[in-house]
């Protein structure tokens, strides 16, 4: 299935989702999960239900859209990492540790942002691993697999950091959104540590289409005149967001 | 890492502020009077204070936040507050290394050091005079010779930290200063996971079930009224902000 597809087919359940949200609530909004969600997040769990629900997909599409992007995504890392722990052999001792606890994560995001998208949730994709052929051996090589996980959640990462500010009017889904994004980080750092890399992102990396990580200015603030440190120290200190279009013309590959 | 800066350029860098810390800290161990820090420190206050410190707070201040979202400002002062206790804390994790410390530590310690300083420096210069002074430190409950307490603080410092921006990005009114706040926040989330694997390592702490809820996998959101009480404890001047009511 094509992402482009999914997506556009986002746009056209967008039209009901107000109803079917409504039809779905009681039985999918109530459901453990979201409520354990909820009681993680900084509100009270009827405030963001209502939200959700109501409010939020009652003002705007844009949520629900964002959502099933993230949604899209999530279903990717969640594949590629299930797949490399049922490969028989593959990941053993720290690596089996680390990538557990990530998969139980990106498993629990799938889970999390299904039930809050309720019916208007998009159908898990089919997904080619390799990346159109590009890693055949993604399952076989640990250094491969390391490459890939570590682009996964860079770029998760900047993608929920992307869309953060299309949440502005849905405050309590923002705030979920912003739970799982640091999780990313966390999960970024650790992986590029098992690569060999620093936890942090020094200047743009090689290979990718943009070259946005070798700012030196934010906020309108040159910070290497205002600090004296490098440019390569000003950034590390900032992640930097991309767009939708952006993370899947990047991720595109993957969906066969 | 192109510069690994000594310590007259951190010195160099520092607000005055913290240069007044930094000039306490060395004359107290020229004099060797670390035993005898509080009388030495009241008696000489005047002498240590640098010229440069103008604007700085004074332990025993109130540092007023107002309700915190009222307006991005206030959001911005609440962000640049923990920025000055971060950095404080970790100029002082590289000006007395904790024993044994390697190379793999240094090095990342003093980049999260260098991270939180331009974090710091970036809403001084953002905040302009609508900034607040900058803060006193009290470290009194960190071993710095322990790489226990040291790393472990520096766990806790930076996992309230990644709670505070959580909470606080549904605050913020400018979408640019939302993005922003993202961009930082990843970074003090790196922080977290390189120290937890250097604390516990080969674990899950990295994102351990304490900072990660296990069934939702959501990182923890904290709201200002529940951060100040983390944080006031290492911070002489008292800090007194509300949650804007929603």
């Amino acid at each position: 299935m094509n992402l482009q597809n999914i997506l556009h087919e986002i746009e056209q359940v967008d039209t009901d989702v107000v109803d079917r949200l409504d039809h779905m609530s009681r039985r999918h909004m109530f459901s453990s999960l979201v409520k354990k969600a909820v009681v993680a997040g900084s509100a009270a769990a009827p405030v963001v239900l209502a939200s959700l629900l109501n409010k939020t997909y009652g003002q705007s599409s844009v949520v629900a859209e964002v959502l099933n992007f993230a949604l899209t995504l999530e279903y990717l890392e969640a594949e590629y990492y299930n797949v490399s722990l049922a490969t028989p052999g593959f990941l053993n001792g720290e690596a089996r540790v680390t990538f557990a606890q990530i998969a139980k994560h990106e498993n629990a995001h799938v889970a999390l942002l299904k039930g809050a998208l309720g019916s208007a949730a998009v159908a898990k994709p089919k997904f080619d691993l390799t990346y159109g052929g590009a890693y055949p051996d993604t399952f076989s090589n640990y250094r491969t697999f390391l490459t890939q996980a570590s682009g996964f959640e860079d770029v998760g990462v900047r993608a929920y950091k992307g869309q953060a500010p299309r949440l502005m009017s849905a405050p309590d889904v923002l705030t979920i959104a912003l739970q799982i994004h640091s999780v990313e980080a966390l999960h970024a750092a650790k992986v590029r540590y098992l690569a060999g890399l620093q936890g942090w992102i020094n200047l743009s990396p090689p290979g990718l289409p943009y070259a946005e990580e070798d700012k030196v200015s934010q906020g309108g603030v040159n910070l290497v005149a205002a600090t004296g440190y490098s440019a390569a120290l000003v950034s590390q200190a900032f992640d930097e967001p991309l767009t939708k279009d952006q993370i899947l013309a990047i991720v595109k590959p993957y969906f066969a | 890492m192109e510069k690994l800066p000594n310590t007259t350029d951190v010195s160099q860098l520092l607000t005055g502020k913290e240069s007044a810390a930094l000039g306490r800290r060395i004359f107290l161990r020229y004099i060797g009077a670390t035993a005898a820090a509080g009388v030495v420190l009241s008696a000489c206050q005047n002498q240590i204070v640098d010229p440069a410190a103008r604007g700085a707070a004074r332990a025993g201040d109130v540092i007023n936040l107002g309700d915190i979202g009222y307006d991005d400002a206030g959001v911005l002062n609440y962000a640049y507050a923990l920025e000055q206790l971060e950095a404080a804390f970790y100029v002082q994790v590289m000006m007395t290394p904790f024993a044994g410390m390697n190379g793999y530590e240094r090095q990342a310690l003093s980049e999260i050091r260098d991270h939180e300083i331009i974090h710091r420096e970036l809403f001084k210069a953002a905040l302009g005079s609508a900034a607040i002074p900058g803060l006193t430190p009290n470290f009194s409950a960190i071993n710095f010779n322990s790489r226990a307490s040291v790393l472990g603080t520096a766990r806790v410092f930076e996992s309230v930290g990644v709670s505070a921006y959580n909470g606080a990005g549904r605050l913020l009114k400018s979408a640019d200063y939302l993005t922003l706040a993202g961009k930082i926040v990843s970074v003090e989330a790196r922080h977290v996971s390189i120290i937890s694997e250097l604390l516990n390592p080969m674990t899950t702490s990295f994102a351990g079930d304490d900072i990660v809820d296990p069934m939702t996998a959501l990182g923890q959101a904290r709201k200002p009224s529940e951060v100040l009480p983390l944080v006031q404890p290492f911070i002489q001047e008292k800090i007194n902000g509300k949650d804007q009511p929603q």
